[in-house]
């Protein structure tokens, strides 16, 4: 007869599950101080030349933004035919950064998947500071981001006129503040059993205080701890559905009208595979950084990059899969407006944009079989690169070449963005990346104590023969 | 108010389950343990009800998903109907969206708020330690003491014999 029975930590089998992902066995004041080092340290020359440069980016970004607020947005290269480039390609590519976030902090929780305990912090990080660059985008398409209050139904003394309901773009504002908002709260809840960690062992000060303050009183209390993991299910369990709906809504900004190129009921489930993609490319470039510049590599081991290729090997595939499913649809349908939007993406003007994107975003992740690329720091370096490149222009096909080409064709033009928007684009880089480096600075950028228990993990079984 | 306590203090986490298990089966009562991450088996040893965090998820989200709908039923149908494109004023599936995202934001900010409440965490809230370290790398069970029902001795002994590094008696608001 089988007899199954829970593990308790007791059991060294597995203590092996929890530790495997991480470089030997350290104790655990080890591992506290492992993270905490960083905290402590003077920032080293690596970090001050990134920053340095984060914060140069970030400088050119405010001066675009300031200049095209005070002049208007007719500095952008848009016209009458299209009236998105450059402002909705980034929304949508930092939208669909920050999904990889919630994947590794909300599903993978959900799923068990214990490899994600070393790095789903600094994941949620990016994904709050990609949602604040996505969110700055439509702000300043606005034009006047000051009456931006007038998206949300307030009652107003214009009758009171409400918003419409109707609209993809309204789900948008909705669909982004409450991912925003509950990101926020699963991140910072989180951690607050770190601040405790970390205002224990801080002298009396400044930092001692803050981190007190943050802590909100912690103590360690285990019935705490039993609500804690309950509460953490729950915003998992909430933010699974949340980042799914988020940009299946953002794809219906496209989808629900009836342009030829958008008008597709592919979008949703494309978009999101396409978001979780581009979002493990950027997770992949920041820890490969962050693990050098802050070595870490004890603890975001070769391990994690590979579990992270597979997916984006996974992913990726997905996302060429519908690529090819648009055109064969395309072609099936007989609507020679459709056929001839994508005839024209792989062969127009803009072909280069098309098939620079598919040898990003469909080939170059196929090399992620080889075990010997998914093991080569470098390689998955470029990779992640290239991912991140391919899957914005990505979002610039999808809007673009739609636009400029659609029913009618004296109204078909070029479209080619100006130094400001470039220079927008830069500056949205150098937020999300100044946010990203002082956060590996002041906060602790690994969970302490997910770390310690692979606490995300379930009591595994053990076979026992009675 | 501060109240006096028996805290023993455990290197491995492993003998501080044994140690709740065996303090439980002599009917001590454990007034709660610490420990710098959540030990699996604990619940069970120390006998811990499930949350009830889940009805609050539930209620919330409920509450978040009627207002959601008949505020934009109102605003849409009876309050100022918007001629856009054609569709009609009650467009209830254009309102599941937004139905959907409220319901999850009253749902989570509800059940954080809620478990902050229960719990006891709140800015400027000071922590008390039972014991040095248990952010960090020790476990400790604190048992309240109670004169008339409490034979320090047994309770000493127990603990000691289950591998506690050190035993102490401590005056403090926990």
């Amino acid at each position: 007869m089988r007899v199954y029975e829970p593990l308790t930590l007791a059991d060294p089998a597995r203590r092996f599950q929890l530790r495997r992902w991480i470089e030997g066995d350290p104790p655990l004041s080890q591992i506290t101080d492992d993270v905490a080092r960083p905290l402590n340290a003077s920032p080293g020359k690596g970090w001050c030349a990134c920053f340095a440069a984060a914060l140069t980016a970030l400088a050119v970004g405010i001066g675009c933004v300031w200049y095209q607020i005070a002049t208007g947005i007719g500095v952008w290269g848009l016209n009458k035919t299209v009236g998105w480039g450059f402002d909705i390609t980034n929304f949508v590519f930092w939208v669909g950064i920050g999904h990889a976030g919630t994947l590794i902090s909300a599903i993978l929780l959900l799923l068990r998947q214990q490899w994600r305990t070393s790095i789903n912090r600094s994941a949620e990080a990016m994904t709050i500071f990609a949602v604040m660059c996505a969110g700055m985008f439509p702000l300043i398409h606005m034009g006047r981001p000051w009456l931006a209050f007038y998206v949300l139904p307030y009652p107003n003394s214009r009758g009171p006129l409400w918003v419409n309901f109707r609209s993809p773009l309204l789900w948008d504002v909705f669909a982004l503040n409450t991912y925003l908002t509950i990101s926020l709260v699963f991140w910072y809840v989180g951690m607050i059993p770190d601040f405790a960690t970390l205002r224990d062992r801080a002298s009396a000060g400044v930092k001692k205080s803050i981190y007190g303050i943050l802590s909100l009183g912690w103590n360690g209390s285990h019935r705490t701890w039993s609500r804690y993991e309950t509460l953490s299910m729950i915003l998992a369990g909430l933010a699974t559905p949340l980042v799914i709906s988020v940009h299946s809504i953002v794809s219906m900004d496209f989808a629900t009208s009836i342009l030829p190129g958008w008008h597709t009921t592919l979008f949703p489930p494309y978009f999101v595979a396409g978001a979780v993609y581009s979002g493990f490319g950027m997770v992949m470039t920041l820890l490969i950084l962050t693990r050098t510049l802050m070595h870490l590599e004890r603890y975001i081991t070769h391990r994690h990059l590979d579990a992270m290729a597979k997916v984006m090997l996974l992913t990726g595939s997905i996302v060429g899969l519908s690529y090819g499913t648009e055109l064969y649809v395309a072609w099936l349908s007989g609507n020679p407006y459709e056929q001839a939007v994508f005839y024209g993406r792989a062969t127009g003007p803009y072909a280069w944009c098309f098939w620079t994107m598919v040898a990003c975003n469909a080939l170059a992740p196929q090399v992620l079989w080889s075990r010997r690329v998914r093991s080569h720091i470098s390689a998955l370096f470029v990779l992640s690169i290239l991912v991140n490149v391919g899957m914005w222009l990505e979002r610039f096909v999808i809007i673009v070449t739609s636009l400029h080409r659609s029913y009618l064709p004296s109204s078909w033009v070029m479209y080619r963005p100006t130094m400001i928007e470039v220079g927008t684009l830069i500056g949205s880089f150098g937020l999300f990346f100044t946010c990203f480096l002082l956060f590996i600075r002041l906060l602790p950028m690994i969970a302490i104590w997910e770390v310690k228990t692979g606490a995300s993990a379930e009591p595994h079984e053990v076979v026992r023969h009675a | 108010m501060p109240r006096e306590y028996l805290v023993a203090t455990f290197v491995e986490p492993d003998a501080l389950v044994n140690a709740v298990t065996m303090i439980r089966a002599h009917g001590f009562k454990i007034y709660d343990v610490y420990a710098p991450c959540p030990v699996h088996g604990l619940d069970e040893a120390m006998g811990l009800r499930r949350s009830r965090l889940p009805y609050v998820t539930l209620c919330a989200a409920a509450v978040g998903l009627v207002a959601a709908m008949s505020f934009q039923f109102y605003a849409a149908v009876f309050d100022w109907s918007l001629n856009v494109g054609g569709k009609p004023d009650n467009s209830t599936l254009a309102f599941v969206p937004i139905t959907f995202e409220i319901a999850v934001l009253a749902g989570g900010l509800a059940t954080a708020a809620a478990f902050l409440l229960r719990s006891g965490l709140c800015p400027g809230v000071t922590a008390t330690l039972a014991a040095p370290r248990v952010t960090d790398d020790r476990f400790a069970i604190a048992l309240r003491w109670r004169t008339n029902v409490f034979d320090t001795g047994e309770a000493r002994r127990l603990l000691h014999d289950s591998g506690a590094s050190e035993v102490r008696q401590i005056v403090c608001d926990l």
